[in-house]
């Protein structure tokens, strides 16, 4: 198969599950977590692209312990989840470029999908497939479990179990993520498309779809026009899913908007 | 933040239930919160039997919202919770903030409920509701609906118990029942089992069995003519209260550190 083909393959995939799981992070203000973990991820990136390995597998070691840091940090103290995600931010950039050569910066920062093989993304398409039934399957529980603890607890919901679910599956998500659009880019994966989809969605499953197939068109339009220009491709598909981002906001009306939610207090 | 899951909950419930069939719906004893060195609740004893409509009363920042997330099991706390085997609980919060955040249709929300039917008309009908808010975003409901559509999601999983976190007075979407008037009517028909957390006196008298006087500890607890005296209010709210003086007009400041 060709390299073009394992890239589409890839992308649709990763960034499909990446929109779907995106659209249960932005009810949370998760969102902005996958930007840190992506930026953890760099050290474990380097290690993939040192030793000639899968750079996913370098970097899931990295996101779960990111993962269980943040996990455990916010249930023990009461620091405000952006200062815990500033710190380990920090500090993945700066132990990655320890050891990264310069030269490979760039694969590591923004992606090279192009360089994945068949067994890349066969691995790539099986996590996601896994990510999206994992997400079907516990949407309920965790919109709930999202949108109030309190509401989850007397569901009879285990939201400390959920809430590590969730964790997990970004984690899993921003692995993949590097591959396609390196360690700087990954959140954008999953904040961009549901932030497009909610400007056009009236209900959840519009909302939930909507939010994946924007993943899917950004990754393919994308990686065509890394094809036809040579511009890297992670870059390209980010700046996709924000060109669509622009393109619904005409039709975020202030009923729409998260502006209303103001209203109602 | 985090605390321990639920112990209310479907496969947790059993861990802390008791056996006897007549025993309370609820049983706290000894329960203490402290939050930051700051002591929120403190060794709080009380029982819910059957059909009993508790309000809890108390001034701001007297740990009203904490011993209703104590009781769900959402809150570290010292000391015992204990509800029933296979209690089944419907939680009205006092607001959901992020619920807004995305698009979520009034049938979208009673889709999240595990067991709630698809009936989503009736369920709004039963809280006085027109069916057609079934297609509805959240986000676009007015306060007063978005108040019922609450109630009704609670009610939906045919629950035992009913916690209200302070509901809002003087709302009246379909010019017909307000609130407390549903509530007592809901009280009538299902024999609910209901906790209500509120700032209103008149509502206490009116609607509640037994009421709860609380600030930070339990400064008094009975039935409400005989509990609500002109010296326990005092102490309660450390100045002269009249009786129905309060009017719920205003929003209340959150009460516990977000």
């Amino acid at each position: 198969m060709s390299a073009l083909v394992l890239s589409l393959l890839s992308g649709v995939f990763i960034c499909g599950a990446a929109g779907y799981l995106g659209s249960l992070m932005l009810s949370r203000r998760m969102a902005l977590v996958a930007g840190p973990l992506g930026h953890l991820t760099l050290p474990g990136i380097a290690l993939g692209l040192v030793y000639g390995f899968n750079v996913s597998l370098g970097a899931f070691p990295f996101v779960i312990l990111g993962v269980v840091l943040i996990w455990l940090l916010d249930a023990k103290t009461k620091l405000p989840m952006e200062a815990l995600t500033a710190l380990v931010f920090a500090s993945g950039v700066a132990v990655a470029f320890l050891f990264l050569p310069i030269d490979q910066a760039e694969a590591a920062l923004i992606g090279d999908i192009a360089s994945a093989g068949l067994g890349d993304t066969a691995f790539s398409i099986a996590v996601s497939v896994a990510v999206i039934v994992a997400v079907k399957r516990a949407y309920p529980e965790l919109v709930i479990a999202n949108i109030s603890e309190e509401l989850a607890a007397a569901e009879g919901i285990p939201v400390t179990r959920y809430n590590l679910l969730y964790l997990l599956l970004i984690a899993l998500i921003v692995a993949l993520g590097v591959q396609m659009v390196g360690g700087l880019l990954t959140a954008a994966l999953v904040a961009i498309p549901p932030l497009a989809a909610r400007n056009v969605s009236k209900n959840l499953s519009q909302y939930a779809r909507g939010s994946a197939a924007i993943g899917v068109v950004s990754a393919v339009a994308g990686i065509l026009l890394f094809e036809a220009t040579g511009f890297p491709a992670g870059p390209l598909v980010v700046i996709v899913s924000t060109v669509i981002f622009l393109g619904t906001l005409p039709f975020a009306g202030p009923v729409h908007g998260p502006t209303r939610a103001t209203i109602h207090r | 933040m985090n605390a321990e899951p639920a112990r209310v909950g479907r496969d947790a419930r059993s861990a802390q239930a008791m056996p006897e069939d007549d025993a309370p719906l609820l049983q706290v004893s000894g329960l203490s919160v402290t939050l930051e060195d700051q002591v929120v609740l403190s060794d709080l004893s009380f029982t819910v039997t059957r059909g009993e409509v508790m309000t809890i009363l108390g001034p701001n920042g007297a740990g009203k919202t904490v011993l209703l997330r104590s009781l769900l099991g959402t809150f570290p706390h010292e000391g015992s919770v204990r509800w029933k085997r296979g209690t089944r609980i419907g939680y009205v919060p006092q607001r959901l903030p992020y619920i807004r955040d995305i698009p979520l249709s009034v049938t979208d929300f009673f889709a999240l409920k595990r067991g709630a039917g698809r009936d989503v008309g009736g369920m709004l009908a039963t809280v006085g509701l027109p069916p057609q808010l079934a297609g509805q975003r959240i986000g676009d409901l007015s306060s007063g609906q978005f108040q019922r559509v609450l109630i009704a999601w609670a009610l939906a999983g045919d629950p035992q118990v009913l916690l209200f976190d302070e509901p809002t007075t003087g709302v009246d979407v379909t010019g017909e029942e307000t609130v407390y008037a549903l509530l007592a009517r809901l009280h009538r028909e299902r024999s609910l089992t209901m906790l209500l957390v509120t700032h209103d006196l008149a509502v206490v008298h009116r609607l509640s069995s037994t009421v709860l006087c609380l600030n930070k500890q339990a400064v008094c607890h009975g039935p409400p003519l005989e509990t609500l005296t002109p010296d326990n209010l005092r102490r309660l709210y450390g100045t002269e209260v009249k009786f129905y003086a309060h009017k719920h007009e205003h929003e209340h400041a959150e009460e516990t550190p977000a």
